[in-house]
């Protein structure tokens, strides 16, 4: 019985919780952060559970109302929306638990409507997920997105103005994605994704569905951050508060990755994407283009946030080049990454936010061998999740890339092979950058050892998610067989 | 001639909306003013609402109430309230965006005192 209201279950979760701590958190409000976690972890229990059954049983749709569409609207819960909840619940449950005390110090005094607004971002995304409907779609996406800029507002001195950037390009972006809706709208007559896939194939080669095409693809790569329009990122990643930028950035692009996913493999279905011009290809030339701009642009930063934002760009660029490879292996590479990258973006940012809380700065150039010994167990962790960035064997992101490389190899597409293998290279040149500073002994120092430095671990609170979020990446790479095996299984062709 | 004619006043809506939608890319792209820029942006999401509207509306066509004058086979007399119903939400989400936009500038504005975007990036370096 609860199963077939569960899509509806973790978006009323998100409502009530976004509504429970502000009555909370007014009258106590040390109060919102154990309530935000707890929103959080019911909402990842209930997509855990729901993963499980969809896996078992099949998909779930709900109909809101008992309304059948295409009159009514509905969740549609298959598996790609049930593996996409269950990575971004999973990830914000972790995030919220871990920003405590980097709320308290970054922010204080405002941490009851920062929950609030966590909460309601969350809603969005669930929604953008689950929801089987254009235009509902939109309207999540915006409720996403508003929640979004004011998380990114608070922050550093610059933090509105860089918020502020990407509601102009975001809300443009979204605006693009309403009018190709309406263009869908006009030449089928319904907004349901499976009602109008099924009528698509008599528009073959129509003019207005290749605009739509092409409008819904740019409105939604501005939010993706696929090459051309990914200038809000860097700035918006930067100037955010660390537990905001830990929030949103392995969750927020991700979700626009899936609805190209949604859009291209499912609404539209490849050859008709393709009907009129090699879209997919274009697009995958665009990811390229973003994993090598994004790569290279992360050797030139210094502060280590800004490095990590122009990694999330070049990152993008493997779901999406993945996803524009259009074949089983490209299609389980290219989820098994969305699972990897969120898990080690999270941990890296999370990382970096410990940083900052304990030296005050995250300056890769100013840190020292010292941090070894003063952090060792954060250290740790960032050197696992660094070295699956990279995608040394047997981390998880090995296996992502092996499973995109074996893609392009089945298009013989040597183009993106050989990007992908460079691209690899540079990771290795920005993240042990890190790892040099940090674990070998500085030259001009001399020989002796750092002696000022002594243990001074983050608290309990903090490690705790980093850790298990790394570890979890161990995990995941000794069980990608398994986790493959599943995402195949959801390839729609 | 008559045929060219005949194709631009027979869509008279959509060159309106084509205009709206160039002259707010204009101000988003051009406009170094943050205030001109959010009403540059107002302007692309009104001429999308105005795209919205236009498809659904009808010459001779009555509204989505019952009429016992036109009977149900005759479906095309009424008009599609659907899209008009969309554009209300979507009209209360650019609302919101706009008043998340002044928010932001009104937050930018007492940090900087300034709301031009040169002025703006040379005093955050």
């Amino acid at each position: 019985m609860i199963e077939s209201h569960l899509p509806a279950y973790i978006a009323l979760t998100f409502v009530l919780f976004s509504v429970l701590i502000p009555a909370f958190g007014l009258w106590r409000s040390e109060l919102s952060h154990p309530i935000a976690v707890l929103g959080g972890g019911i909402a990842a229990g209930f997509s855990l559970f729901g993963f499980i059954d969809v896996i078992n049983d099949g998909s779930i749709r709900y109909f809101f109302g008992g309304w059948e569409p295409p009159v009514g609207i509905e969740f549609v819960y298959d598996g790609l929306s049930a593996f996409f909840v269950l990575v971004i619940n999973a990830v914000a449950f972790f995030v919220l638990i871990h920003s405590h005390h980097i709320s308290k110090r970054e922010f204080p005094g405002k941490e009851m409507p920062y929950y609030s607004l966590a909460m309601l971002m969350m809603l969005g995304f669930n929604g953008m997920i689950m929801t089987g409907d254009l235009f509902n779609l939109y309207v999540f996406l915006e409720i996403a997105s508003l929640a979004g800029y004011a998380l990114i507002a608070i922050g550093d001195r610059p933090a509105p103005y860089a918020a502020f950037r990407y509601l102009i390009i975001g809300t443009a972006g979204g605006t693009l994605y309403l009018l190709g809706v309406g263009f869908m709208y006009t030449v089928t007559g319904t907004l349901n994704i499976i009602d109008m896939a099924a009528m698509l194939p008599m528009l073959y080669e129509s003019n207005a569905v290749f605009a739509a095409l092409i409008l819904m693809i740019v409105g939604i790569g501005v939010k993706a951050a696929l090459f051309p329009m990914h200038g809000w990122l860097p700035d918006s990643y930067t100037y955010a508060s660390s537990s905001s930028t830990a929030l949103i950035a392995p969750i927020g692009t991700k979700v626009a990755a899936y609805i190209l996913f949604r859009i291209i493999l499912w609404l539209f279905g490849i050859e008709i994407t393709d009907a009129v011009a090699p879209i997919s290809y274009f697009v995958g030339v665009l990811a390229c283009i973003g994993i090598l701009y994004g790569s290279i642009m992360a050797i030139a930063q210094s502060e280590m946030k800004r490095m990590l934002a122009y990694s999330s760009i070049s990152q993008i660029g493997y779901i999406i080049m993945g996803l524009s490879l259009a074949n089983p292996w490209g299609f389980a590479g290219a989820l098994l990454h969305v699972l990897n990258h969120a898990i080690m973006k999270a941990c890296l940012f999370m990382i970096s936010g410990q940083l900052r809380l304990k030296e005050g700065h995250s300056d890769i150039s100013r840190f020292d061998d010292g941090y070894r010994k003063k952090y060792p167990w954060t250290m740790t962790y960032f050197t696992i999740a660094a070295i699956s960035m990279i995608g040394l064997p047997p981390l998880a992101g090995f296996f992502s890339k092996w499973y995109l490389a074996l893609g392009t190899i089945d298009n013989s597409n040597w183009l993106f092979l050989a990007v992908i293998l460079i691209s690899s290279l540079l990771n290795a040149v920005y993240f042990f950058r890190v790892l040099e500073k940090v674990y070998m002994m500085d030259p001009s120092k001399g020989q002796k050892e750092p002696t000022d430095a002594k243990r001074d671990e983050a608290s309990a609170s903090m490690l705790w998610p980093t850790g298990i979020l790394a570890l979890s990446l161990i995990v995941i790479g000794f069980a990608n067989a398994v986790i493959v095996g599943v995402l195949l299984d959801i390839f729609p062709m | 001639m008559k045929i060219m004619l005949d194709f631009f006043l027979g869509h008279y809506a959509y060159w309106f909306v084509i205009i709206l939608l160039c002259i707010g890319a204009y101000g988003i792209l051009f406009k170094k003013n943050l205030i001109k820029k959010t009403i540059g942006l107002a302007v692309l999401q009104i001429s999308v609402v105005l795209y919205f509207v236009s498809i659904a509306s009808k010459w001779d066509a009555t509204v989505t109430v019952m009429d016992p004058d036109i009977p149900l086979d005759q479906v095309a007399n009424y008009l599609n309230p659907l899209p008009h119903t969309l554009m209300l939400t979507a009209i209360v989400v650019g609302v919101a965006t706009l008043g998340v936009a002044f928010t932001l500038l009104i937050a930018i504005y007492n940090r900087y005192e300034t709301l031009d975007e040169e002025e703006l990036i040379d005093k955050i370096q």
